[in-house]
C-alpha cells in the first residue's frame, strides 16, 4: 500500500520504524480469507494434479509393480516411477545420495513415495493412487532406537563428540555419582497448510515453481539436479507459508521435483498438495531421542562431571540429521557449566520417516537431557531442582567454557532466573503447593522453574550468510526483497520496518514482496532463528548503499559537506533546507543515480571445527525461563497446567508485539511436545498418528489457566545485531520444559519426593499414570 | 401415506445468493465445492476430517422456525445436506463501509494472526460465538474453539482479540442479525416439502421430505447410507474413498429433531445434534454436560448427533455408554413399524448392530436419575478435548437405606469391542455396602469383565488401569471424600 500522498514531512518520527509494535503485514488478509496460498492461487488452464503412490512396508525390495489399473483410471495423464527422474533421483540435501525422490526398487520405510500419479483433478489422482498393486519381499527392519546399539549400529551420518577436561576421571573421583536414560519423543510439525508444489512450465528448460518451502534456493538445486538442468533454468518463489516451524526446510523438495519433472514432460502446469494423511506419513519430523546420562557430582549438588550418550531416530536417510544432533550435543549444557564433560551423538539409522528440521533443530532435545541430569542431582542430595539449577548456572566472568570450547559472554540467566522466581512468587507457591498435596488424596500440584540458553547461528558456518534486493522508485516507494521467507513468524515486516528506519519512509513506502530465486540467489534456509539477524542486515546494508548514493549526489549538487544531508522521517535535510524524500529521488534519478541496490551480510565472528569438537559456532546466546504449575490426577494421569510466567528476552526488540507472540506461540509448541504430542508406531512400521484425529496439539483450552509472559526490557545484543534485536524464533520453544518438570514434581509428590521420577517425554496423561505407579511402587520397596 | 413431491435440485443460499444445483455428486463436500467450483479461497483444508477447523463456515438452517446459525467443517459437510439452508463464508464478512467486521478487526488489532492459514476458520468460530454470545467467557470462548487448530500463536493472542470483540461492533447491527427476517423469509420460501432426488445409478442422493418419507425411501434401498451429521461418514469419504450411494441426508427432518421428557424419561429424536441437546441433558442430567463438552469441537457437536453415535455402533462412542448406565432404550423403525429395546442389546459385536436391512434408529430414550440415584461419566484421553475417547466409564448407582448397593450399572467404552456393560464388577458391588474395600474388591473384578487394546490412544495396561480407577473416583465423589476429585479446565474461566 503506497499512499505516498499522505506522507506526513513534518513528523518527528517515522510510522513503523525500528522498536515499534506493528502488525503483521499481512493480518488484514489473513482474517479475510484473501492472503493467497498456493493452493489458492488461480491454476493456469489444464493444470494436473499429482498425488504420491506410498509404499506399504517398512523395509523391503519391490519385486512386482503393476501399475496398469492406476493407468487406466478416470482422468489419469501419468504414473511416474523412479525412471522417469530425467536426473539425479536424489533429493539428499547435504549431497550423501540417500534419499531418492521415488524409491528404486527398495523400500525403507512404511509410506516411501515409490509413485506419483498424474491426472486431470486432485481427486482422480487420488483415487487411481489406490488402484496400484505393489509386491514386497519384506526385509527386516527396526523402527525403534531402543533396540539399537548407539555405538554399534548403522549411522546414517557421521556422530560428534564434545569433550573438555576428563570427564570419566571427573565421574570417578566424584563423591556422588548416578547414571540414567531418558526417552524423549518426537513431533510432527503440523502446520496448518501441509506441502504443496505448483510447477508451471517456460520455454526452454525452464520452470517455475510455487512451493511453500522455508528454503527455495535448496528447492531450485534439488529440481535442477532432478531435472537435469543448470540452476539458472530453475525459478522457486514463495509468498507466505501456512507455518513451517522446520517441516518445511527440505521436506518440500520431494513435491517441488515431482511437481517439476512432470510438469516438463507434459507442459502442463502441474500442482501436488498432499492430503494431511499423506503429508504426516510421508515427511518428517522432529527427532526422537534416548539419552544417557551418567553424572558425578558432591553432596550440595555441584556437578562435576558429565558423559552423555544422545542417540536420535534419524529414519532411513541422513536429511539434515548430522546437524540436528550436532545441535542436541550444543545444547546438552543448557545454561549450566559442566567443569568436565564428554558428550556423544548416535544418528540411528532406522526404518523410518527420515526425521528433519524442528524448531529448536536438536537443541531442546539437549536441553532436556541436561535438565533431567539437574533432576536427578536434586533428588539426589534432596533439594529443590531450583537450587541445583542455580548452583551450576555458567559464571559471568569465570565457569564460562562450554563443552565446544566457546566463552559464553553474554550471560543473562542468574538475573532472568531471578527476576521470574521473583515474579513468579515461586517460594511461597512451594510452600502453598506442599501444604495442597498434603490434603489432597487424588489431585496433586507441582511447580518446576526451568531456564533456557539457546545459540544463535547456523552451525554450518557457510549458512550465516544473507542477500537482499533493494529497489527506490522514481516516486520514493520502496521495493524489497530479501531471502528469508515468511512463514506467519512477520519476517517479511521486521525486515521491512528495518528498511524503513534506514531510508526514515513510513513503513507502508515499503513494499514487500514474494520470496524467489530470481531476485536474490544462493539464499540460505529461512532456519535457526536466522531470519530478522541476516536478512535484516542484508536489506540495511542494500538500502544503505542506495543511501550513501543519495547522500553524495545531495551534497553535490546543492554543495554542502556529506554530513550536512541528514535523513529524517520520510525527507531529508541538506544544508538550511529540507525536501521530500521522493522529491530527492527523483531528482537522483534525473542525474541518472542508481536507485537499486543488492545488499549482503555475513556473520562476522563465527567459526567451527567439527573434527576437532572447537570453536565458535555461535555469534550469541538468547535466555529465557519459564515457571509452570499443574494438577495431576494420581488416579488417570490427567492433568492441567494451571498457571505460567515466563521471562524471556530477545535483545532491543526490533517489534515487541511479534515477539509476544514467537514467545507464547513457542512455549505451547514446546509444551504439546512434552505433553500430549505422540507419535506411534505399529508393529509393521506404520505411524498410525498420522491425522489431527490421532496426534494431538495443543488446544486453546491446554493453555495455562493463568499465563503471563513478560518481554524482559532490560538486555540488548552484546553483539552488533540489527539494531541490537536478538532472534526469536527458536529460544522460547524449550520454555515448554517447565511444564514437564512441573508434572514430574506432581508425580514425585506420590513418593514424598524422595525418588527422581524420571518422567519422559511426551509426558501424557498414560505416561504420568504409569510413572505414578511405578514410584509408588519404589516407595513401598 | 401423503403423496411426496420430487425435486430434482438442491436450493440453499450462498453468503447473498441463491444457488440452485442439479448435478451434485453424494459425496461432494462443501469445501471442495466453495473451493473449485466457487472459487472461494478464503476457506481452507488443513485436515479434511473435521478435526482442524481451517474449513469453518456458519450454516444457518431454520431450527423449529427460528434461523439458527452455526459452525460447522465444511470439510466434511456434504453439498446434498445444506438443502434449504443458508451457507456463511468467510468472504461475507462486513464491517461499515471500507472496514473489516469486528471480528476481523479485533484479530487484526490483538495480534491473532501468524501463518494465517488458520484464520479465517477461527474468525468463522468466533463470529459465531459472538452473535450468540456478545460478552463471552474464557469457558465459553476455549469450548467455541475446541475444533480450531492454531499451530502459531500459543492461542493467547485469539483468546484477547475474542474478548475485545464487542468493543468493535455491536452484535445486533450485525449484517447477519440485521438480515435476519429477511433470510427467514428466503429459506421459509425454499421449503416446499418435497423430497430430492438427484443423480442416477452409482452417484445418488436423497434428501427425503420428512420421517415417514425418509421411512418410504429406506424401505425402498435398504443398502443406502443414512448421513446424519456426517462427521462419521464425512470421514469415509474424505480419507477412504468410499462409495456412500445412494446417500440418504436426513440431517434436517424436523420429525427426527426433537426433543422431549415424559414422566421421567427423555426422548431424543435421532436427528437431534449433541448442540441441540446440550441444554435439556446438562440441566437434567448435569453430569452429561461435562462430557458432552468434550465430545468432538464445537462444529462436529453443530452436525453430530446423539442418534448417529450410536447407530454406527463404535466401540469408542461417547454417548452409549452413560446411556446404557442410565438405562436408555431405543427404539427402531422400518416401514410404518417400531420396535424399542434395551440400547445396551442394541450392540451386538464390532461392527455388528442389531440394525435390520431398511430399519433406522429413530429416537432414543433415557430415563433422568431420580433424587437419590447416582450417575457420573469419566471420560479419558490423551488431550483433554476435542479427542477420541481411550476409555470412557459410565455410573449409575443407588443405594438402599442401609448404605448397601441397591442397583449398580456400569458401561465403558474403549475398553471393548463395543460399549459394554461391567457385569463381573457389578456383582461384585451389588449388594455389598458402599465402603472402599467393597470398592477395592470389585476394582480387582475388572480383569474379568475386559481385556482392552493397545492402540496409538493408550495401552491396554493404561486402559485397564485407568479404567478400574475411574471406579474408585466414582467411590470418592459419592462418599464424601474431600474434593477435587479431577483436575478441572473451567474454574478459572
Amino acid at each position: 500500500m503506497n499512499k505516498h500522498a499522505t506522507s506526513n514531512l513534518k513528523a518527528e518520527k517515522i510510522v513503523g520504524g525500528v522498536a515499534t509494535d506493528q502488525r503483521h503485514d499481512s493480518a488484514h488478509k489473513h482474517v479475510s480469507g484473501t492472503a493467497v496460498y498456493i493452493d489458492d492461487m488461480p491454476e493456469p488452464s489444464g493444470t494436473l494434479h499429482g498425488c504420491l503412490g506410498l509404499s506399504a512396508a517398512a523395509h523391503a525390495t519391490i519385486t512386482r509393480m503393476d501399475l496398469s489399473a492406476v493407468r487406466a483410471a478416470s482422468g489419469v495423464v501419468d504414473v511416474l516411477t523412479a525412471k522417469d527422474v530425467p536426473g539425479e533421483n536424489d533429493i539428499s540435501p547435504t549431497g550423501r545420495h540417500d534419499e531418492p525422490v521415488l524409491a528404486d526398487g527398495k523400500v525403507e520405510f512404511f509410506g516411501q513415495p515409490i509413485f506419483c500419479v498424474i491426472a486431470e483433478t486432485r481427486e482422480q489422482a487420488r483415487r487411481a493412487t489406490r488402484l496400484a498393486k505393489v509386491e514386497y519381499k519384506e526385509l527386516p527392519f527396526v523402527t525403534d532406537i531402543g533396540e539399537l546399539d548407539p555405538k554399534k549400529d548403522k549411522l546414517v551420518t557421521p556422530p560428534l563428540t564434545l569433550k573438555r577436561g576428563d570427564a570419566a576421571a571427573a565421574i570417578k573421583a566424584a563423591p556422588r555419582r548416578l547414571k540414567g536414560k531418558m526417552r524423549v519423543g518426537g513431533q510432527e510439525h503440523f502446520y496448518l497448510e501441509g506441502h504443496i508444489a505448483m510447477a508451471v512450465p517456460g520455454e526452454d528448460q525452464d520452470v517455475t515453481i510455487y512451493s511453500s518451502t522455508q528454503h527455495p534456493s535448496e528447492v531450485q538445486h534439488m529440481v535442477s539436479h532432478a531435472l537435469g538442468v543448470p540452476s539458472n533454468a530453475i525459478t522457486v518463489e514463495i509468498r507466505r507459508m501456512g507455518g513451517g516451524f522446520g517441516g518445511k526446510e527440505t521436506q518440500g523438495n520431494q513435491f517441488a521435483a515431482l511437481a517439476a519433472i512432470a510438469a516438463k514432460k507434459h507442459h502442463r502446469a502441474v500442482k501436488i498438495r498432499p492430503d494431511r494423511d499423506d503429508d504426516m506419513i510421508a515427511t518428517g519430523k522432529r527427532h526422537d531421542f534416548l539419552v544417557d546420562y551418567e553424572v558425578g557430582f558432591d553432596d550440595e549438588g555441584n556437578i562435576l562431571g558429565v558423559d552423555f550418550m544422545f542417540a536420535a531416530r534419524c529414519g532411513f536417510s541422513s536429511d539434515l540429521s548430522g546437524p540436528v544432533t550436532d545441535r542436541a550435543l550444543f545444547h546438552c549444557d543448557n545454561t549450566y557449566f559442566w567443569p568436565t564433560v564428554h558428550a556423544q551423538s548416535a544418528p540411528l539409522y532406522t526404518n523410518t520417516v527420515s526425521n528433519t528440521a524442528f524448531r529448536g533443530f536438536g537443541g531442546p532435545q539437549g536441553m532436556v537431557g541436561a535438565e533431567r541430569v539437574i533432576d536427578e542431582v536434586a533428588f539426589a542430595v534432596g533439594k529443590d531442582p531450583l537450587e541445583i539449577r542455580k548452583t551450576n548456572f555458567y559464571g559471568t566472568s569465570d565457569r564460562n567454557i562450554t563443552p565446544y570450547h566457546q566463552t559464553v559472554e553474554d550471560n543473562i540467566i542468574q538475573r532472568i532466573v531471578a527476576e521470574l522466581e521473583e515474579s513468579a512468587s515461586y517460594a511461597r507457591r512451594r510452600r502453598e503447593i506442599s501444604a495442597f498435596n498434603a490434603n489432597s488424596r487424588f489431585i496433586k500440584r507441582g511447580l518446576a522453574l526451568t531456564p533456557v540458553k539457546f545459540g544463535i547461528s547456523f552451525t554450518a558456518t557457510h549458512y550465516n550468510q544473507a542477500g537482499a534486493l533493494v529497489h527506490v522508485y522514481t516516486d520514493g516507494s520502496v521495493h524489497l526483497n530479501h531471502g528469508g521467507t515468511e512463514m506467519g513468524q512477520g519476517l517479511y515486516l521486521k525486515v521491512a520496518q528495518v528498511v524503513a528506519e534506514e531510508f526514515q519512509i513510513d513503513l507502508d513506502q515499503v513494499k514487500i514482496t514474494a520470496t524467489t530465486t530470481g531476485k536474490v540467489p544462493n539464499t540460505s534456509a529461512t532456519a535457526a532463528s536466522s531470519g530478522s539477524d541476516l536478512n535484516g542486515m542484508a536489506a540495511q546494508n542494500g538500502a544503505r548503499q542506495i543511501k550513501d548514493r543519495l547522500t553524495d549526489f545531495a551534497a553535490e549538487k546543492y554543495q554542502v559537506p556529506r554530513d550536512q544531508v541528514l535523513f529524517l522521517p520520510n525527507r531529508v535535510r541538506i544544508g538550511n533546507q529540507e525536501i521530500a524524500f521522493a522529491d530527492l529521488v527523483k531528482q537522483a534519478y534525473m542525474a541518472r543515480i542508481q536507485l537499486s541496490a543488492a545488499g549482503f551480510y555475513k556473520t562476522p565472528k563465527i567459526h567451527w571445527n567439527r573434527d576437532k569438537g572447537e570453536g565458535r559456532p555461535f555469534y550469541y546466546f538468547a535466555y529465557g525461563a519459564s515457571c509452570s504449575e499443574v494438577s495431576v490426577d494420581t488416579l488417570t494421569g490427567e492433568y492441567v497446567v494451571e498457571r505460567t510466567d515466563i521471562l524471556h528476552e530477545t535483545g532491543r526488540s526490533l517489534n515487541r508485539a511479534i515477539d509476544l507472540g514467537q514467545i507464547e506461540g513457542g512455549f505451547i509448541q514446546g509444551m504439546g511436545w512434552l505433553t500430549t504430542e505422540e507419535l506411534w508406531w505399529d508393529g509393521k512400521g506404520r505411524l498410525r498418528t498420522h491425522a489431527p484425529s490421532t496426534y494431538k496439539i495443543p488446544l486453546a483450552s491446554d493453555r495455562p489457566k493463568i499465563f503471563n509472559v513478560t518481554l524482559a526490557d532490560w538486555p540488548e545484543a552484546g553483539e552488533p545485531t540489527i539494531h541490537r534485536s536478538k532472534a526469536v524464533g527458536e529460544p522460547p520453544f524449550p520454555l515448554g520444559m517447565s511444564v514437564l518438570h512441573a508434572l514430574s514434581d506432581a508425580v514425585a509428590s506420590v513418593a514424598d519426593h524422595r525418588i527422581c521420577p524420571r518422567l519422559d517425554a511426551p509426558a501424557t496423561p498414560e505416561r504420568v499414570l504409569m510413572t505414578i505407579e511405578r514410584l509408588k511402587g519404589e516407595a513401598k520397596d | 401415506m401423503a403423496k411426496v413431491n420430487i425435486r430434482n435440485e438442491i436450493r440453499f443460499i450462498l453468503n447473498g445468493r441463491d444457488v440452485v444445483l442439479s448435478s451434485v455428486a453424494p459425496d461432494a463436500t462443501l469445501l471442495d465445492w466453495l473451493r473449485l467450483a466457487r472459487s472461494l479461497r478464503g476457506t481452507k483444508e488443513g485436515c479434511a476430517e473435521g478435526d482442524c477447523g481451517a474449513c469453518t463456515v456458519l450454516v444457518g438452517r431454520l431450527s423449529a422456525g427460528r434461523l439458527v446459525y452455526e459452525s460447522v467443517n465444511a470439510c466434511i459437510r456434504f453439498l446434498g445436506s445444506l438443502d434449504g439452508t443458508h451457507v456463511v463464508t468467510v468472504e461475507h464478512l462486513r464491517g461499515q463501509p471500507g472496514q473489516l467486521h469486528p471480528v476481523q478487526q479485533a484479530m487484526v488489532d490483538f495480534h491473532g494472526s501468524q501463518c494465517g492459514f488458520c484464520t479465517p476458520g477461527f474468525v468463522m468460530s468466533l463470529y459465531g460465538l459472538w452473535m450468540k454470545s456478545p460478552d463471552p467467557s474464557n469457558a465459553a470462548i476455549e469450548k467455541a474453539l475446541q475444533g480450531n487448530l492454531c499451530r502459531c500463536t500459543g492461542y493467547e493472542a485469539i483468546m484477547r482479540a475474542a474478548h475485545a470483540i464487542s468493543s468493535y461492533g455491536k452484535a445486533g447491527k450485525d449484517p447477519l442479525a440485521v438480515e435476519r427476517k429477511a433470510i427467514t423469509a428466503r429459506l421459509e420460501a425454499l421449503r416446499d416439502g418435497a423430497r430430492v432426488e438427484i443423480g442416477s445409478a452409482r452417484a445418488r442422493l436423497i434428501v427425503p421430505a420428512n420421517v415417514d418419507d425418509f421411512a418410504t425411501v429406506l424401505d425402498q434401498e435398504p443398502g443406502a447410507t443414512i448421513v446424519a451429521g456426517a462427521t462419521d461418514v464425512g470421514l469415509w469419504v474424505t480419507k477412504h474413498m468410499r462409495d456412500i450411494s445412494p446417500a440418504v441426508f436426513i440431517g434436517n427432518l424436523d420429525g427426527l429433531c426433537t426433543i422431549a421428557e415424559d414422566k421421567g424419561v427423555i426422548s431424543i429424536g435421532a436427528g437431534v445434534t449433541y448442540t441441540e441437546a446440550f441444554s435439556t441433558l446438562s440441566k437434567r442430567i448435569p453430569a452429561l454436560g461435562p462430557l458432552f463438552d468434550r465430545i468432538g469441537g464445537e462444529q462436529v457437536r453443530n452436525m453430530g448427533t446423539i442418534g448417529g453415535n450410536i447407530a454406527n455402533g463404535s466401540p469408542i462412542g461417547d454417548t452409549p455408554p452413560p446411556l446404557i448406565a442410565l438405562g436408555a432404550r431405543l427404539t427402531l423403525r422400518k416401514g410404518k413399524k417400531r420396535r424399542t429395546i434395551p440400547l445396551e442389546t442394541f450392540f451386538i459385536a464390532y461392527g455388528k448392530q442389531d440394525r435390520q436391512p431398511g430399519e433406522f434408529v429413530e429416537a432414543v430414550h433415557v430415563p433422568v436419575p431420580a433424587k437419590g440415584e447416582k450417575f457420573a461419566v469419566y471420560k479419558i484421553t490423551k488431550r483433554r478435548d476435542e479427542d477420541i475417547t481411550a476409555a470412557l466409564g459410565a455410573f449409575f448407582l443407588t443405594l438402599a437405606k442401609d448404605g448397601t448397593v441397591a442397583d449398580v450399572r456400569i458401561a465403558y467404552g474403549g475398553m471393548a469391542a463395543t460399549p459394554k456393560r461391567a457385569s463381573f464388577v457389578e456383582k461384585a458391588l451389588l449388594g455389598k455396602p458402599w465402603t472402599e474395600e467393597t470398592v477395592e474388591a470389585a476394582m480387582a473384578q475388572y480383569g474379568r469383565d475386559f481385556t482392552p487394546l493397545t492402540d496409538m490412544r493408550a495401552s491396554a495396561e493404561y486402559r485397564a488401569l485407568a479404567a478400574r480407577n475411574l471406579l474408585l473416583r466414582f467411590f470418592a465423589e459419592t462418599s464424601g471424600t474431600r474434593a477435587p476429585f479431577q483436575v478441572s479446565r473451567n474454574e478459572a474461566a
